[in-house]
């Protein structure tokens, strides 16, 4: 068992980390690095409730003061990792801190992709950090005074959902994308069908099927987006939700292998003593027999766990079920298992067609790939949908 | 062991429920938690503590 432990970032899976060893009764020396200056904080809520001004940000702490000063870690906060020296185990932060441990955990999650044309502009922004929501929350509040033209270059999750919140504040919201309907690659077309029929008749424009090629501004502030068949999208304000890479770039040169993400074995081991959770980890999952990285916050804590267990000894595999939600509009979608876009798609309960009293559809939907159950999607029903993941279970067997 | 819950905050992200079943449940209706047993015995306190380690929206407080 390592004597001491340094868990290179401080959002869900780096505190997870850090809890799950202390449940598991570690008692060594734990450090817990973080680039942002905030305690722990939880980041769904950014695209939703703190965006829509209803949270505030101590409401998304993820523990009070007390909690974290039971888990007897140091907490370096505001100070980013710059590099890692895999042979020493010494991390050396931007204010010259030189850190080591036995066991160093790498959970510096995503940065977000820029458009060309975007990085110097005012009116662009991205979404990752609680000051990035903060920001945007701003903008967005100053534009509905102004009637603001808002347009939202994504058609994944995230660009959806800020897209759902900002239509909620009441202003005049396009979202774009190069997909023919939201989240199609995600969710099929029978559930894309049915969000982009949500976004449109909650008000917002959508003019899907066309990428995004450039920003474009004038005097230094954004006029808007030019799509790839040359159309201009005119916008005061461009929300960024093009995906993210993971946050490597201070590992370049650590002879860890990068390659989208920090490549890792069954067990969320990178190298000797050096392992990786959450948004930034490439594993290969055994069951699915494939290397796979999942950038949702279950994954977060559940891979958490996993990298304790493998801190203390263990050898075993890293096999989750993959779980992700998403709310849009008042309605809440979640996914368990992986949905193959080619699925055969059956509804397992509810009913797709049928409104109820409160104004809502709710069914689940079960995804069937070469004879197999292999994830099913709620829609408004999140107790039916958890109860159907056993026949993920059931058919999860070795690829 | 005392288990509250602040459901208001509760995302129904139901990992409470996969992970101690004998402690949480879900409304019917919109997957909210509904804690079955606010002083849960001994042999489940470990689930429970996992249970609110891993809630994605942290609204499980655990006191001993």
């Amino acid at each position: 068992m390592p004597d001491s432990v340094l868990v290179v970032g401080a959002a869900a899976a780096g505190l997870g980390v850090a809890e799950a060893l202390r449940r598991k009764d570690y008692s060594g020396q734990l450090t817990i690095l973080g680039a942002e200056p905030h305690v722990p904080y939880d980041r769904p809520p950014l695209s939703k409730q703190v965006l829509a001004g209803d949270w505030e940000p101590d409401r998304i702490r993820l523990r009070t003061q007390e909690v974290l000063d039971g888990l007897k870690a140091q907490f370096i906060l505001g100070d980013p990792a710059v590099s890692l020296d895999v042979s020493s185990h010494v991390v050396r932060t931007a204010c010259g801190r030189t850190l080591t441990a036995d066991a160093i955990v790498i959970a510096t999650g995503l940065k977000p992709r820029m458009l060309p044309g975007g990085g110097d502009l005012s009116g662009v922004h991205v979404l990752r950090t609680l000051n990035d929501a903060l920001g945007l929350r701003a903008a967005l509040q100053a534009g509905l005074t102004t009637d603001a033209r808002v347009v939202v270059v994504g058609d994944g999750v995230l660009g959806a959902e800020i897209t759902a919140t900002a239509r909620s504040m009441g202003l005049n919201v396009t979202m774009t994308g190069p997909q023919p309907r939201p989240l199609d690659m995600q969710f099929g077309p029978m559930v894309s069908g049915m969000l982009a029929d949500l976004h449109t008749e909650n008000g917002v424009t959508l003019r899907l099927g066309t990428g995004v090629d450039r920003i474009t501004g004038a005097g230094g502030a954004v006029t808007g987006v030019r799509l790839s068949d040359g159309e201009v999208i005119p916008a005061d304000l461009v929300v960024v939700a093009v995906g993210a890479a993971p946050e490597t770039s201070w590992l370049e040169g650590s002879g860890l292998t990068l390659d989208n993400g920090v490549v890792c074995d069954a067990s969320c081991r990178a190298a000797e003593g050096i392992y990786a959770a959450g948004d930034v980890a490439r594993w290969h999952h055994e069951t699915l027999g494939t290397t796979l990285r999942l950038e949702n916050r279950t994954n977060a804590s559940e891979q958490a766990g996993a990298v304790a267990d493998a801190i203390l000894g263990s050898s075993a595999p890293f096999v989750p079920v993959p779980y992700m939600w998403t709310d849009q509009h008042g309605v809440k979608i979640q996914v368990h298992g992986t949905l193959h876009p080619d699925a055969e798609v059956t509804i397992a309960d509810g009913d797709p067609s049928v409104v109820n009293e409160q104004g809502k559809r709710r069914f689940v939907a079960r995804f069937r790939h070469e004879g197999r159950v292999t994830g099913v999607l709620g829609w408004n029903m999140p107790k039916q949908t958890i109860q159907r993941r056993r026949e993920i279970l059931a058919d999860l067997s070795p690829a | 062991m005392k288990v509250t819950v602040d459901s208001e905050k509760c995302c129904a992200g139901g990992n409470c429920v996969m992970t101690a079943p004998d402690v949480f449940d879900q409304r019917d209706s919109d997957g909210t938690v509904v804690l079955l047993n606010d002083s849960p015995p001994a042999e489940l306190h470990d689930a429970v503590r996992e249970a609110a380690d891993v809630c994605p929206s942290a609204c499980i407080t655990v006191s001993e």
